[in-house]
């Protein structure tokens, strides 16, 4: 007994080792300049955690043990296996949904746990119960809708399911979850059947819930279902007695909501916006208020444009992103800079798929950081720019956001490319953008459209500025 | 082993925790930072672990392969998916260094 006593403390000892690596690791996270090392540490305490955590259960007493044991280390290498390869490989512009994916699979393992002990029937107490109950609801809502958001981003999910009376339905799955959840908990009706449709209808929510939301909301969404992951690990580290797993749980679960949150601010929509109502919806009124035509201009005058301009601005946005094109804009930017070109990046704050998706992909490219600005130390710089450069942005650039209060983004802090001097857009063709808003700035009298893929069009723009001379 | 009330002030402390050393990062983090979160709560790993150790019937056995075969996932992905990202910015202030 005493042998075990022992063990269990020091189990508990490197849980509480691993929980303060975590937050050391966060820590470090927080400036580029030590956040590789934070991501070591947080992986150093996921290790030691790990490793007596199986040294613990294979000393238990349990007659399966073995059989246990060799399942926990199978499953152990076959999801890492697959997941080491799979992060390995992806392209940086993917990143998005990949952490959806490994998201929902966290989310899936608390509804694992949870599953674990509602259908095993021990002895728990209700709260036991129904704290297992509320995390896996919360973690299967997550893996569920993390997979959705998967489908989306990667495009094997092209349409938003909407239909009326949506919301109504929802509300319908989500009070026959809570309903088979209470039968469950208060032992009404404990058998397996009300425990499968207890995860059932929670998953059908998280579908349900994540269907009809748009592309240019995902970000928020994943976000989102982090925190709910980390808020789900919390609850089943609750019902294991694991401080590792509550702490660590509970830190994602508020950073995770802060996160969020910022991210629905500089988006200027509220979570309530993002979840329960649709850009398509909203944006019916205000939408056709911009009139004129946009005016095409061939990539080898606005080489020139360019490469006689004293100061340029670009400003990247997803389409940059989703044409990962990032290495041909820096190599534009860099025949510029020869050029005596005065180059600068302007960066939204929800520019491309999450914040920051944008700093990291010129990161990758070899951007130096002192050529990045962001939105408030930008914006007054637009009037000295020869040239804003738009290579496939849209509402962050749309002025309507200043000054048409019918128009759905009005409110929403933008980059101000309306004020520069010239103004190049390269678009992949004359059609709204992501939230089917149209742009004011695209009809301005100094707009010029370069249409195509960025990737060619930034091309084409290399191959003029080179013959500008 | 952990009481009703201690667990509500680890609850409490950590979320404080959670949300402070959230606020002080810049923008430009966000997307690693999510991902670093991500892998973090990939703690999961050793509750599934625990879970699938005390299986005594093979429909518990198989949620609880799942399970460790989930948070695995989580916990690995989300490592490589951050250090790659993170890496990237580490290049580019070295090349800034340079110039």
């Amino acid at each position: 007994m005493d042998y075990a006593h022992s063990a269990q403390e020091l189990v508990q000892l490197s849980y509480l080792a691993a929980a303060f690596l975590f937050i050391v690791g966060l820590k470090r996270m927080s400036s580029p300049l030590t956040a590789v090392s934070g991501i070591r540490w947080a992986g150093v305490g996921m290790v030691l955690a790990t490793i007596v955590t199986l040294l613990y259960v294979g000393l238990g007493d349990n007659p399966n043990v073995r059989l246990n044991v060799a399942l926990i280390v199978g499953a152990i290498a076959a999801g890492g296996v697959l997941a080491w390869v799979s992060g390995k490989r992806v392209a940086m512009t993917d990143m998005p949904q990949m952490i959806a994916l490994y998201n929902g699979m966290g989310g899936g393992a608390a509804a694992a746990i949870s599953a674990v002990v509602l259908y095993g029937g021990t002895e728990q107490s209700v709260t036991h119960l129904t704290i297992a109950a509320v995390g896996g609801f919360i973690g299967s809502v997550s893996f569920s809708g993390s997979l959705i958001a998967f489908g989306k981003l990667q495009g094997l999910i092209t349409k938003s399911v909407r239909f009326s009376g949506q919301k109504l339905v929802n509300l319908a799955i989500l009070l026959a979850t809570i309903g088979f959840g209470i039968a469950v908990v208060s032992g009404y009706s404990d058998g397996p059947l009300a425990v499968s449709l207890f995860f059932g209808f929670a998953l059908l929510l998280g579908i349900a819930m994540t269907l009809p939301i748009g592309g240019a909301d995902m970000p928020v969404v994943i976000s989102l279902y982090n925190a709910l992951t980390g808020l789900a690990v919390g609850f089943e580290g609750f019902v294991l007695d694991n401080a590792a797993m509550i702490i660590a749980g509970t830190v994602v679960g508020a950073a995770g909501t802060l996160l969020t949150q910022l991210m629905a601010k500089a988006m200027n929509r509220s979570l309530a916006n993002v979840l329960f109502a649709n850009f398509g919806e909203s944006s019916g009124g205000g939408a056709s208020t911009v009139t004129g035509s946009q005016k095409p201009i061939e990539a080898s005058d606005a080489g020139v444009m360019l490469a006689f301009s004293q100061k340029v601005i670009v400003v990247p946005g997803y389409g940059m992103a989703v044409a990962q094109a990032q290495h041909k804009v820096w190599e534009l930017c860099q025949l510029l800079i020869e050029h005596g070109v005065q180059v600068k990046f302007a960066i939204h704050p929800v520019a491309g798929r999450m914040p920051g998706h944008m700093n990291v992909l010129l990161a990758e490219a070899g951007v130096p950081y002192e050529l990045i600005a962001d939105l408030d130390e930008i914006n007054a710089e637009f009037d000295t720019a020869d040239v804003a450069l738009i290579i496939g942005a849209n509402d962050v650039v749309n002025p309507d956001a200043r000054t048409n209060k019918a128009s759905p983004i009005y409110g929403m802090p933008i980059l101000a490319a309306d004020k520069a001097k010239n103004v190049i857009v390269i678009k992949r063709g004359q059609g709204q953008g992501f939230s089917g808003i149209d742009n004011a700035l695209f009809v301005l009298d100094n707009t010029r459209m370069l249409y195509g893929d960025a990737q060619s069009a930034v091309g084409q723009l290399i191959q003029a500025v080179k013959a500008a001379g | 082993m952990i009481d009703g009330v201690i667990a509500l002030y680890i609850f409490m402390l950590a979320a404080f925790t959670g949300y402070e050393v959230i606020s002080r990062v810049p923008v430009i983090l966000h997307t690693p930072l999510m991902s670093g979160s991500n892998f973090i709560h990939g703690i999961v790993l050793v509750g599934a672990m625990v879970a699938l150790a005390t299986a005594d019937s093979t429909l518990v056995r198989v949620i609880g392969v799942i399970g460790v075969f989930l948070a695995a996932g989580n916990a690995v992905g989300g490592y490589v998916a951050t250090e790659r990202m993170l890496q990237m910015f580490v290049a580019a202030g070295k090349k800034k260094g340079k110039t």
